[in-house]
């Protein structure tokens, strides 16, 4: 059961429900590139599954009140993922998708990563340089146990960003405090922006490294949402631990000619790409 | 001056239960006070300062007041761009103790230097930077911090510094204080290094030039009210600094006066040599080795003087 105790096994058709509502985020995130112009594409893809599952599902938000204590917060850590925040924040209604309309033109407050807290409501951390999510979460999370808030943070990271010192400085800390409603999805495309991440440093056993440091681990499919869920939702999962929940994931993933081709980090899809993507992912052109 | 902030931050902890006091494993038994009142608002952070100081902007976008405290260099250029993007980018209240500023840790070596700090930590958007020159400024400094909204850096000194205010001053940040009165010239100083401005300003008097000194302990923003004023009134305006002369007070004032119609008065800067000290010794040793000392700050004021007068 999950800390509203709601039940975290989800039925067949919810299942479903999430799996459309995430090839409608992807289409709506390959559109959105090919018109602003903006890249990390294969990022965007590979966290959809995980992103919708905590907005469609895990996270304890009221967009009509987003500035509630008791939130959950949720940090993307991995701020270059944030063309695929700002559909599912919008889907969600924290602000119009018209507002969406001038991404990336001047002046917009649409660009390649999130902007601060002030500026677009849902945001809880402008992130873009990597490894600096998790330690905001942690003081997030501190701040919960010192005010005696019940809510969550959940931080997603990338697997390159685990080349961060940052990132094992705040896990050290978070384990030494059992900072148990704290939890990470690592999206573990094995990629990273210009090369395999278990090449350019010694990544695995990135679990291991985890439970390493304290955290009570574990090691998913980062597109079976009826796992992400069930996972997400048993935040604090009695281990009196924070958790770290590595989601093996495929770059690119949904679209067959961008899956795990790391070219799709920065490549722009062109016309003719956008529809055949959505064709693949059974989104109307 | 340590022992003051720690001492102050007690008090504030009691007032303020938003307070949250983190240190990067320095001040042994410093706080023990403040820990036996404050025991759910205090962490030993380690030696991690890159989480160090995103926790604080992560507690600070939930509604409390942190406090980051250790060594000056560690709070400072080790996690400056924690700094830069948590705090200052997010615009939060995080207050930034540098502790054992400039030369004061003279034969830890330059690992515990810090003389570039104003200089990176003046440079980012929404960061206000306090020098407070003595344990009492120090005290109002810090009060005037928690009730800032937004980052405060703050540069203190190490222990057993005089006490240079004998009673509290009208403390607001942005707005200097008048250390001394005095008709000819005037000399700005901020931190640590004030009773170098007094001493400078007693032997110019010993030679019938009156100094008027002036604690410009916010650095950013700078006080330019005042600086109209002394530039307007004085021929000579001098700055007094324990920093890099790239970056620092002088810098401040420079670029103030680059955008400023002729003044009255010429400036002339005395800071720290751009260099690394690879010797030990006193702190005024130290400062001596990179070009700062009161008879140095005399002699060139007289110079200053003497060209002004000539012109």
């Amino acid at each position: 059961m999950s800390k509203n105790g709601k039940s975290t096994a989800l039925s067949a058709e919810q299942v479903d429900e999430l799996r459309a509502t995430a090839n409608l985020i992807r289409a709506k995130i390959i559109e959105t590139s090919h018109k602003a112009k903006m890249p990390h594409l294969g990022s965007c893809l590979s966290c959809t599954d995980i992103l919708t599952a905590l907005y469609f599902n895990v996270l304890d938000i009221d967009p009509k009140n987003p500035r509630d204590p008791e939130r959950d917060r949720f940090i993307l850590s991995k701020g270059h993922g944030a063309p695929a925040l700002f559909q599912i924040l919008a889907m969600r209604g924290f602000f119009p998708e018209s507002m969406m309309s001038d991404y990336g033109q001047d002046g917009s407050l649409f660009g390649e990563h999130p902007p601060t807290p002030d500026h677009l409501a849902g945001i809880e951390a402008a992130t873009g340089s990597l490894g600096h999510g998790l330690p905001m979460g942690v003081g997030m999370a501190l701040s919960a146990r010192i005010l005696k808030r019940k809510h969550r943070v959940i931080a997603v990271l990338s697997d390159g960003e685990c080349n961060e010192g940052s990132v094992w400085e705040a896990a050290m800390f978070a384990a030494g405090q059992k900072l148990d409603r704290l939890a990470i999805v690592v999206d573990f495309n094995k990629w990273q922006a210009t090369g395999r991440s278990e090449e350019i440093m010694a990544l695995t056993p990135l679990a291991d490294k985890w439970r390493a440091f304290g955290w009570n681990a574990c090691e998913i499919d980062g597109h079976d949402i009826e796992a992400l869920v069930r996972v997400l939702t048993a935040v604090p999962d009695g281990s009196g631990k924070p958790v770290a929940i590595i989601a093996h994931t495929v770059k690119g993933k949904g679209v067959s000619f961008m899956e795990d081709d790391n070219n799709w980090h920065y490549r722009i899809p062109t016309a003719d790409e956008v529809v055949a993507a959505k064709r693949e992912l059974g989104i109307p052109t | 001056m340590r022992n003051a902030f720690a001492d102050e931050i007690t008090k504030l902890g009691a007032a303020d239960p938003r307070v949250v006091l983190l240190s990067g494993d320095i001040g042994n038994k410093l706080f023990d006070k403040y820990k036996d009142e404050n025991e759910d608002r205090f962490f030993n952070c380690g030696v991690a300062e890159a989480n160090m100081m995103g926790m604080a902007a992560g507690l600070a976008l939930n509604g409390l007041r942190p406090v980051v405290y250790t060594i000056t260099p560690f709070t400072t250029t080790r996690c400056l761009e924690q700094i830069r993007v948590d705090a200052c980018y997010h615009r939060v209240p995080v207050i930034i103790v540098g502790t054992g500023s400039g030369l004061s840790y003279v034969d830890l070596g330059p690992t515990h230097h810090s003389c570039e700090d104003i200089a990176l930590l003046r440079a980012l958007p929404e960061m206000t930077v306090l020098c407070p020159c003595d344990a009492v400024e120090l005290r109002a400094a810090l009060r005037a911090a928690l009730q800032h909204d937004g980052p405060v850096y703050m540069r203190i000194g190490k222990k057993g510094e005089p006490i240079l205010h004998q009673t509290p001053p009208d403390f607001a940040i942005g707005r200097a204080i008048t250390m001394r009165e005095g008709s000819d010239v005037c000399i700005i100083s901020t931190g640590n290094v004030m009773p170098m401005a007094l001493t400078a300003s007693d032997q110019l008097a010993a030679d019938g030039i009156s100094a008027r000194v002036e604690s410009f302990h916010t650095v950013k923003p700078l006080d330019t009210a005042r600086l109209a004023e002394l530039f307007a009134r004085y021929r000579v305006v001098a700055s007094v600094e324990e920093h890099s002369r790239i970056g620092g007070l002088a810098s401040a004032i420079a670029e103030w006066l680059a955008a400023q119609p002729r003044q009255k008065a010429d400036f002339t800067g005395f800071s720290l040599a751009d260099r690394f000290l690879h010797e030990v010794g006193s702190q005024d040793y130290a400062r001596r080795q990179l070009g700062l000392s009161p008879e140095i700050v005399v002699a060139g004021i007289k110079r200053a003087v003497a060209a002004s007068a000539a012109a």
